[in-house]
């Protein structure tokens, strides 16, 4: 779990990087030639493939982990603990991860498919011809209720993030009080930094900040 | 702190045994004095029932002064009651109100199965120790406690682990009845001193295999446990413990 956690974490690093392209104000041309690189080289495939296994580790022991704690108890509490003793994102990671997948399966419909499927247009930057994920993009955000559900994932994101990364480093065994105090630091601000990240992408076309 | 006296509504756990189903009974409690303990307010309830040739209201305790861990009530969803740092025995009245209702439950876990009201086996606890809680050591004459060195830091923090009563108040408190907080403060309050070292592989390998036998669920780190812990057990130590385990698991023979 926390293994196939710190490894989503790992990517997402580089997703929210090459989407920061966009903002380049050069007509999308940096984001489609760095977009075009991710989907054409042998190394950016295996990679590929080792994420997509490694989400479906993730996924899959979240929810294994989710149904086998759940049974640990038989009968519920009439009154419940809630709140006061712990924050409730970090007692809801599987309604989070749940609401990800979802985004997930979204997401990927939206655009991993045609890139991976080479059904976008072709636009020519420098002489060359690249599939046009920017135009795409702009076309996708254009819609209210889609950017409104990619805000949705966003929030998902954070919260997941907000308790996932420490909670992954704490059981890969970072026991040393300096080091927590720091991954609780660097996991609150990545946390914040890479969801705000994502959420602007469809904000800024939305808003037609970029064109 | 001004002395009150106030009526009360419970509404308490009965089962009558580990196979019965169980229900919320309610009762009305009047003129309990804030002075006293939570125990004593029980003790009264249940002399009224004995009186009235009831059945008294089953619930552990033993020492009463806060260090023996057997005091389990969960109260008002939360175990111990509302205090901070405290164990059921040692809150008090004064932390109520007249007219308040007070819901008391037993722990709830698949590994603590109610054996009657209040009072849940918490012999899975027993057992975890006897997989490697211990040091194996000659008896004879006790040694001098100087011939033995330990740093300041390392003797308190193995201390501070050192003071879980093993109530069991993590596991009541934990989403997903885990009892890493009890099991790491065991196997921190060894790993830091000398005396540990010898088993020190062995003992967190035996732990853990012996806490998943018995059926509690895993860490998620949601930080509850800490938080209702009577003896302030860090979770730092479950961090501690994961370590240890990694490490035996993987240099072990
Ligand atoms: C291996 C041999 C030992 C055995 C079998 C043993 C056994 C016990 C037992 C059964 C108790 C509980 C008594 C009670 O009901 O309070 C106890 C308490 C205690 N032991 Fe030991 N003990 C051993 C070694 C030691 C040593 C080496 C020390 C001191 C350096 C020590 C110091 C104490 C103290 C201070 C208490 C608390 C007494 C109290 O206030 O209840 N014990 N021991
Ligand atoms: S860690 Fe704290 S809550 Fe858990 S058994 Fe020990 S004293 Fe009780
Ligand atoms: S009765 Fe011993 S800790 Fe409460």
């Amino acid at each position: 779990m926390a293994l196939t956690g710190v490894s989503l974490i790992a990517f997402l690093v580089v997703h929210v990087g090459i989407n920061a392209c966009i903002w380049a104000g050069d007509g999308g041309d940096m984001f489609n030639k760095a977009s075009h690189f991710m989907g054409s080289t042998v190394v950016i495939r295996i990679l590929e493939v080792g994420l997509f296994a490694g989400i479906i580790l993730h996924i899959v022991q979240g929810l294994v982990l989710e149904v086998q704690n759940r049974s640990r108890r038989q009968t519920a509490y009439a009154v419940s603990l809630g709140n006061r003793g712990s924050k409730w994102y970090r007692r809801s990671m599987g309604l989070l991860g749940t609401l990800l997948l979802l985004f997930l399966v979204m997401h990927l419909s939206h655009f991993w498919v045609p890139s991976r499927f080479s059904t976008l247009e072709t636009i020519t930057i420098d002489g060359k011809e690249y599939p046009n994920q920017y135009a795409d993009i702009i076309r996708v955000f254009h819609d209210p209720l889609v950017v409104v559900l990619y805000l949705l994932g966003c929030a998902s994101l954070l919260y997941h993030l907000l308790h996932g990364f420490q909670s992954a480093f704490r059981t890969l065994g970072v026991g040393n009080n300096r080091y927590l105090a720091l991954i609780k630091i660097t996991g609150f601000w990545f946390s914040i930094i890479v969801s705000i990240g994502f959420a602007m992408m469809p904000i800024s076309v939305y808003l037609e900040w970029i064109s | 702190m001004e002395h009150y006296s106030m009526n009360l509504t419970l509404k308490v756990w009965r089962q009558k045994n580990k196979d019965s189903k169980g229900d919320f009974e309610t009762y009305k409690v009047e003129n309990i004095s804030s002075e006293m303990s939570f125990l004593e307010m029980m003790d009264v309830l249940n002399d009224r029932l004995i009186r009235e040739g009831k059945e008294p209201i089953a619930f552990d305790h033993d020492c009463r002064e806060g260090i023996c861990g057997t005091c389990s009530m969960y109260i008002n969803g939360r175990p111990h009651g509302p205090w901070h740092a405290n164990t059921t025995c040692q809150l008090h009245m004064r932390a109520y109100k007249d007219g308040d209702t007070i819901v008391v439950e037993p722990w709830r876990a698949k590994a603590f199965p109610v054996v009657k009201d209040l009072i849940v086996d918490r012999s899975a606890f027993d057992r975890i120790i006897q997989a490697g809680g211990y040091i194996s050591v000659n008896t004879g004459n006790a040694v001098d406690a100087n011939s033995l060195p330990i740093e300041k830091e390392k003797a308190d923090e193995s201390f501070a682990a050192a003071a879980c009563i093993g109530c069991g108040a993590c596991v009541a408190a934990c989403k997903n009845s885990s009892a890493m907080l009890f099991v790491s403060a065991k196997v921190s309050h060894l790993a830091l001193l000398p005396q540990g070292a010898p088993e020190r592989k062995t003992r967190v390998l035996n732990m853990i295999a012996q806490m998943d036998k018995e059926g509690f669920g895993a860490c998620t780190n949601t930080q509850a446990c800490e938080s209702v812990c009577p003896k302030e057990i860090s979770m730092t130590n479950i961090a501690k413990l994961n370590s240890e385990y990694i490490i035996s698991g993987l240099t072990s023979r």
